[in-house]
């Protein structure tokens, strides 16, 4: 496992809990679905593992051990946030190049080779020199990817990558997300509540569901789908419970 | 290590192999090596970021002199993560620039797909756009210039659909928000418009008590304070404060909304932004800005008068019957009609700034700092010509 929770309760204060006593696995090289209707407390999940927001009680572990002479604080995970989190002022190369100017003492244009290879990866290179207003909102989340890449993680959280996308250019991030996670063995942990991305690219999932603040199921979105659970039930059909 | 977020730790050691996988973050330590044999460059063992800078540093030097052909071996290697990948392509990228035919061969299947991941078996891209070349300084002289001009003229065009506003859609001017920004920019400034009118007529009398005693006429420091204050002082030092304050404040407001889409719900709502927003801002700084400037020349000519008192011997009550003597009403309606235009001329700006905002975060600050700039611009210009009216009005 790459990922542990134990006995998790998160919240925005004991008076305010989303979620109790959660307790969840996830194992290296998957991709990990937080599912959930919104307010679930999905991305508020994804913070406390990500280390920032503290747990209300028990406690989340990232079992990664990195290479000994790792320099302390060095990332070892990669984020990608909800609007991409791009700085304004940076070009699309300088945000990928951000983490390796901080942590690796290459000079400047291997940094420049490694930004523009990940820029291809993610098929942003002609987008190098360009500042993130200049790019469409895919364009951004691609870039963002990038960035969260940059320091070779092994274990990458990405918070609702599809939101405020169309359904085409939500299906191609979801593919490259799949490429990329499977081509680098990465552990992805994929904040979503799009249909299409969990059937799609997701390998084992935990819903979330705010009336009873619990996991109320987990699984591969296959047993998923024929879950017993009404809430699930109502989730994957898309109906809205009080109709 | 174990990242840990709430209570206790311990190591973690054992970790499932992953297949194919050219990253495995729990290794302890890497070993590699690079060594040049004719026309190859035999890349052996694990090669990480971490190790990145001595491996960037090995490869130039085993590339030296590459010849026609110079191939990277990859047949013994074990381990090859994304960025050495990327430095790889990045070194066969320059050598087929150079010239010199080369290829990344004989990686092991599970590296081959990173090779692939990474191009590093097709041919080069080719290189992107160069970023865009500083134009030289007369360039950007004429640029700035030409910049400045169209910032005019979209004030002046601005002004206009105002006036429009003003006179065609005054049903739909937010009038009920004018008190409120009355208030915010008035009362608000008063403290610190009271306080810098204050000290500039402290300072003007101050200057000028060495000259007026050699010449024996001290009392005509309240001459001095009463028409500096009153034509220009006060205006000019109100002006400034109102733009630093509700000018810029202005422009991030209303940036703000531009960025998050409110302006456009606006619109879409079928209000007009000038009226809505534009308009309530503009009268509200036409009616604060001369009030403020009234309260200043009160506090300015205050000012001259404790220097009067304390360091030239004069009396209130000179100092006021000279004051008396010397002013002119139309010495304080003149000031009080500049300032009512540099508080329209500065809600134009910042309003007209913040409307043009576009893009992130970022954009709402310079829309903030060009409205502080352009307020200073306009408040000089709006002073130079007003004074010359006055002039030729013999006012």
């Amino acid at each position: 496992m790459i990922v542990s929770a134990c006995d998790l309760t998160i919240g925005w204060s004991r008076d305010a809990i989303l979620l109790e006593h959660a307790s969840f696995v996830i194992e290296r090289g998957e991709v990990f679905g937080l599912l959930g209707r919104s307010a679930a407390g999905k991305s508020t999940l994804m913070r406390v593992m990500i280390g920032l927001e503290q747990p209300i009680a028990g406690h989340v572990a990232i079992h990664i051990d990195p290479p000994a002479d790792v320099p302390a604080g060095r990332p070892l995970f990669g984020v990608m946030f909800q609007q991409g989190a791009l700085f304004g002022s940076m070009t699309i190369g300088e945000n990928v190049a951000l983490p390796l100017t901080r942590w690796s003492k290459l000079p400047p244009p291997a940094i420049r080779a490694i930004a523009r290879a990940k820029l291809r990866l993610v098929g942003l290179e002609a987008a190098e020199n360009e500042l993130p207003s200049a790019l469409s909102g895919g364009m951004r989340k691609r870039a963002a990817l990038a960035r969260a890449l940059a320091l070779e993680p092994s274990l990458v959280f990405l918070d609702e990558p599809s939101s405020g996308l169309d359904p085409i250019t939500s299906a191609e991030l979801d593919r490259l997300i799949h490429t990329l996670a499977r081509a680098l063995g990465l552990t992805v942990v994929l904040v979503t509540h799009e249909l299409g991305s969990i059937d799609s690219i997701v390998d084992h999932c935990i819903v979330l569901d705010s009336e009873s603040r619990s996991i109320i199921a987990e699984g591969t979105p296959r047993q998923l789908h024929s879950d017993r659970n009404p809430h699930v039930q109502h989730f994957f059909a898309r109906v809205p419970e009080n109709v | 290590m174990r990242f840990l977020v709430g209570a206790s730790f311990s190591r973690t050691r054992e970790y499932a192999a992953l297949p194919g996988l050219a990253l495995a973050p729990s290794k302890p330590m890497s070993t590699w090596q690079i060594v040049r044999a004719d026309e190859r460059i035999e890349l052996t063992g694990e090669l990480r970021l971490l190790d990145a800078p001595r491996i960037w540093r090995r490869l130039g030097e085993a590339a030296a002199r590459p010849g026609e052909q110079l191939d990277l071996d990859l047949h013994d290697a074990q381990l090859i993560d994304g960025a050495i990948m990327a430095l790889l392509v990045d070194l066969r990228a320059s050598l087929i620039a150079q010239g010199t035919r080369s290829a990344i061969l004989g990686a092991p299947e599970r590296i081959q797909s990173l090779v692939h991941l990474y191009r590093g078996d097709q041919p080069p891209a080719a290189a992107g756009p160069p970023p865009a070349q500083t134009p030289p300084a007369l360039a950007r002289f004429g640029d700035a210039v030409a910049r400045a001009l169209r910032h005019a003229r979209a004030i002046v065009v601005f002004a206009g659909q105002l006036a429009g506003a003003l006179v065609a859609d005054v049903r739909h001017i937010n009038w009920r928000e004018v008190p409120t920004l009355i208030a915010r920019a008035g009362t608000d400034g008063i403290p610190v418009v009271l306080l810098l009118d204050f000290l500039v007529g402290f300072v003007m009398a101050y200057q000028s008590t060495r000259q007026l005693q050699i010449y024996g006429v001290s009392l005509y420091v309240a001459d001095i304070v009463g028409l500096s204050v009153t034509r220009e002082l006060s205006p000019l030092v109100t002006a400034i404060i109102v733009a630093g304050r509700s000018g810029a404040a202005y422009a991030a407001e209303l940036g703000t909304m531009c960025v998050s889409e409110e302006v456009d719900a606006l619109r879409t709502m079928g209000f007009s932004p000038i009226a809505y927003l534009v308009a309530p801002r503009t009268i509200a700084l036409a009616v604060v800005t001369p009030v403020l400037t009234l309260l200043g020349d009160v506090v300015g000519v205050g000012g001259g008068l404790v220097v009067g008192m304390t360091s030239l011997g004069i009396t209130p009550h000179a100092y006021i019957n000279e004051l008396r003597t010397l002013l002119e009403l139309s010495d304080v309606w003149t000031g009080l009609v500049k300032s009512a235009t540099f508080g329209v001329a500065i809600a134009l700006i910042g309003c007209r700034q913040g409307l043009a905002t576009r893009g992130a975060a970022r954009a709402v600050g310079r829309s903030t700092t060009a409205t502080v700039v352009s307020c200073l611009f306009a408040i000089v210009i709006l002073d130079t010509v007003w004074t010359v009216i006055f002039r030729g009005l013999e006012l």
